[in-house]
């Protein structure tokens, strides 16, 4: 077990590295001067030198990559161009809106999408099965921006019910946040709990056919025990590395849902810093979404082996 | 345990307090407002983001000048003032007993620091060019200040109103990014970025203190959202709103008011002046003949907006209407293109930022060009590939964009502008019209250089973007007008 997450600790490290050269040098390249952007179509090129300086855009680009560096090591981002407030606050507050966010909906999708994938495996070519199927193939076609919007309409607009957007802020209460999250957790669900509900199908399914489940009907076991008690847990494989992969989305991948219910997390923060080329905050938060995924993907892995003892030895 | 209890108690309070709103309702004295830009900070002087003054100008920030809704000039810190007979020597009276949020005096001292400051060498005021010719800040007395100039500047006072020129502490300035200290009647409670930014009103003001209690500023920058918002209420006003194709929806409820004010922002097609054949008056005098300016209004704009046919406000009381010497008439503008040598047409660029006049009224253009022969290579830029492509590296042929400064017909005087329109002639009258005091005088230059913009038709002129938005129909006192990007809150209330 060690080794084995030695190993993957090591290519995790290497990851990381490739991804700020990349980052850093693609951002170098992005066309558009952050200081012109601040100061508008009246200012004259003496200002705009002036705000280049203040803002230390003047230094060569290996200088200003060491900087950056040495600075996300220390936990030092730096201060954004625009807010002029540290990086890393601003980062601290949407983290605190996105990360619940994509907790919320993952949490929602796979209790939705696991009895779901249960039963419509368990009940293969039923009724039910096949009208789960026809609507989770509808779940995975909705894009669910538009699936958002419906929701607004119907949950905000005409009920009343909820805010059409917007987050309060921890300070006003848990219940208030969550009840300001929960139409688009619900929006970032659906489709993912379709996927989900299809792959723990079909997985299951596959394992439902290996032959130790068949030793195990032999041995007497009904066709459900021996789903509940040998199946499933081998059919959880590639059903974490989806939810793993969905987590990685719903973190980094909600822009267009945040966008809809106006909420300040970190993928508004990406695209806000982007047209505003406030691009010391643009690298850093793509950093940490690569840092969060490669994470992810990292404890997916190491799960594996705790779900699939082979793993542990086969690659020491 | 402790936290499931709060939660618990905090259920029951919301509780309590819904069934208690109707009794509330009657004296509301709070409002959200909807913007669609998220300011990137709060100091007007530093940084030319209109977003900034929306929430700022008067609300939190005073110069010495005001904006009124009308676009006039009003005192604003400075009590009243005389100018010099030469017109170079402005002495301010400043209101007394004028304190800070912070609890300290406003004095002449603050009023030194701050027009100073503009003109420091190391400044990053975006409208420093205003205040260039200042030349000296004199401490008369702690109520009294001597502003010297180096040579007459008829604008000045105007100038002293932009939200760019507001008068801050010395003590506070190196905060006033993230949590601005001014003279204003609400005073800046909280800013969660990418959200909302709350003000609260100020006890201690000045003047007539404002009738809300707290104003807080909500950004939804995506059309859609900003709709939704509306129409559940989460809003009480959203201005300007992003999209004019909702608005006759609004104007149908009862519940809301839609304004179609007036701004500053003259739309316009400009035009790359050094490159051929756009340098041939002729080639732009029969584009301006191609263009069919009512039809941009109503396909881009939804009918919201009026004709201009010069780089003037037509509001403004100097403001000619010359939209009938580039009225539309395309066999004309096919005669002038063939006289200009170009009978067949030619090409060029057409380059569009994101607002949607320019992307949906560059789509038409296009059609209104390529009818009389020249083709169009439209690229939808962002503003920040805008700014380095057209606006710095003046490689395009055609774009459309609204400048929004009001009163900024002298950037024609400018030769390195991006218009590149180099005309001596030009540049005197602007030089003449700063040198001028006396309004008569200023009223005929003013005029004589929208004529001669129209003239050279330097530029394509198609209308004055209007300031639409939608307000709850209970609140009055909302600025109908935008004579600068502010949302002065000072003077809303509710009806009952």
């Amino acid at each position: 077990m060690l080794p084995y997450t030695i190993k993957r600790l090591v290519s995790l490290t290497i990851s990381l590295m490739a991804a700020s050269l990349v980052i850093f040098f693609v951002i170098e390249v992005v066309p558009g001067d952050p200081a012109s952007f601040m100061l508008g179509l009246n200012a004259s090129p003496e200002t705009v030198a002036a705000l280049r300086d203040s803002l230390g855009l003047n230094a060569p680009a290996p200088v200003r990559y060491w900087q950056w560096i040495t600075g996300l090591v220390q936990g030092e981002f730096g201060i954004s161009y625009t807010y002029k407030v540290p990086v890393s606050e601003l980062i601290a507050d949407r983290f605190w809106v996105s990360m619940p966010l994509a907790i919320y909906a993952l949490v929602l999708s796979t209790a939705i999408a696991f009895p779901v994938g249960v039963i419509a495996a368990a009940k293969r070519n039923s009724p039910t099965d096949v009208s789960i199927m026809g609507v989770t193939q509808l779940g995975v076609a909705v894009p669910n921006f538009w699936f958002a919007m419906l929701l607004v309409l119907l949950f905000a607009i005409s009920l009343r019910w909820f805010s059409a957007g917007g987050f309060p802020g921890w300070e006003a209460g848990f219940l208030a946040c969550m009840k300001a999250l929960t139409l688009p957790a619900i929006a970032l669900a659906l489709p993912q709990a379709s996927i989900l509900a299809r792959v723990m199908r079909s997985s299951l399914l596959d394992t439902l056919g290996e032959d130790f489940v068949r030793t195990a009907r032999a041995k007497g076991l009904t066709r459900r025990q021996a789903l509940w008690r040998h199946a499933l847990r081998n059919a959880l494989i590639p059903v974490l590395t989806i939810i793993g992969l969905q987590f990685s989305f719903l973190l980094a991948g909600a822009i267009i849902i945040e966008n809809v219910f106006f909420l300040p997390g970190l993928g508004r923060l990406v695209f806000q810093s982007i047209t505003q080329r406030d691009l010391i905050v643009v690298k850093s938060v793509i950093f940490l979404l690569v840092f969060a995924v490669i994470l992810v993907t990292f404890i997916v892995d190491v799960t594996y082996a705790i779900v699939d003892p082979r793993l542990r030895r086969a690659r020491t | 345990m402790t936290s499931a209890f709060k939660a618990l108690a905090f259920a029951g309070a919301l509780a309590v307090s819904t069934a208690l709103s109707p009794a509330a309702f009657a004296a509301k004295t709070d409002i959200t407002v909807g913007a669609q830009l998220e300011p990137p900070n709060l100091d007007p002087t530093s940084g030319a983001a209109g977003a900034i003054d929306t929430v700022t100008y008067s609300n939190i920030f005073e110069g010495l000048t005001r904006f009124g809704p009308d676009g006039s000039i009003n005192p604003g810190l400075a009590e009243s003032w005389t100018i010099s007979d030469d017109g170079k020597v402005y002495t301010f009276n400043l209101r007394k007993g004028v304190k800070f949020h912070d609890g300290s005096d406003m004095t002449a001292d603050d009023v030194k620091f701050s027009l100073e400051r503009i003109g420091a060498e190391e400044s990053t005021n975006a409208q420093k060019a205003l205040y260039a010719d200042i030349e000296s800040v004199e401490v008369v007395d702690p109520h009294t200040v001597k502003v010297t100039l180096s040579k007459p500047n008829g604008s000045m006072l105007f100038n002293l109103a932009w939200g760019d020129a507001v008068v801050v502490a010395p003590e506070t300035i190196a905060n006033n990014a993230t949590n601005p200290v001014g003279t204003g009647a609400f005073v800046f409670k909280d800013w969660v970025q990418g959200d909302r930014v709350e003000l609260e009103r100020n006890p201690d003001y000045w003047g007539e203190p404002a009738k809300l209690e707290k104003v807080t500023f909500k950004f939804i920058s995506d059309p859609n959202a900003a709709f939704a918002a509306v129409m559940a209420g989460d809003v009480d006003a959203f201005m300007p709103f992003p999209a004019p194709e909702n608005l006759p929806q609004f104007a149908a409820d009862p519940r809301f008011r839609v304004i179609a004010g007036s701004t500053e922002g003259e739309t316009i097609l400009s035009t790359n002046n050094k490159m051929p054949p756009l340098d041939n008056p002729k080639v732009r005098e029969a584009i301006a003949h191609a263009i069919d300016r009512q039809a941009i209004i109503d396909g881009a704009m939804f009918g919201y907006g009026t004709p201009i046919g010069t780089h003037f406000a037509p509001h403004h009381p100097s403001y000619l209407d010359l939209t009938a010497q580039s009225n539309y008439d395309p066999e004309k503008a096919k005669a002038l293109l063939a006289e200009a040598g170009h009978p067949d047409g030619f090409k060029t660029t057409l380059k569009l930022p994101p607002p949607s006049y320019a992307r949906r009224g560059g789509e038409i253009i296009a059609s209104q060009l390529r009818d009389i022969g020249i083709e169009t290579e439209i690229s939808n830029l962002e503003w920040a590939q805008w700014l380095e492509q057209v606006f710095k590296g003046k490689d395009y042929g055609l774009t459309i964009v609204s400048h929004t400064e009001p009163f900024d017909i002298g950037i024609y005087a400018r030769p390195e502008y991006y218009f590149q329109y180099d005309s001596p002639e030009f540049q005197k009258i602007i030089e003449d019209l700063n040198n001028t005091a006396d309004p008569e005088e200023r009223d005929r230059l003013v005029k004589e250089a929208q004529k001669k913009i129209a003239d050279d038709y330097v530029n394509g002129y198609l209308f004055q973007l209007a300031n639409t938005g939608v307000v709850n129909a209970k609140l009055q006192g909302v600025w109908e007008n935008a004579p600068t990007q502010a949302a002065d809150m000072t003077s809303v209330y509710w009806e009952d």
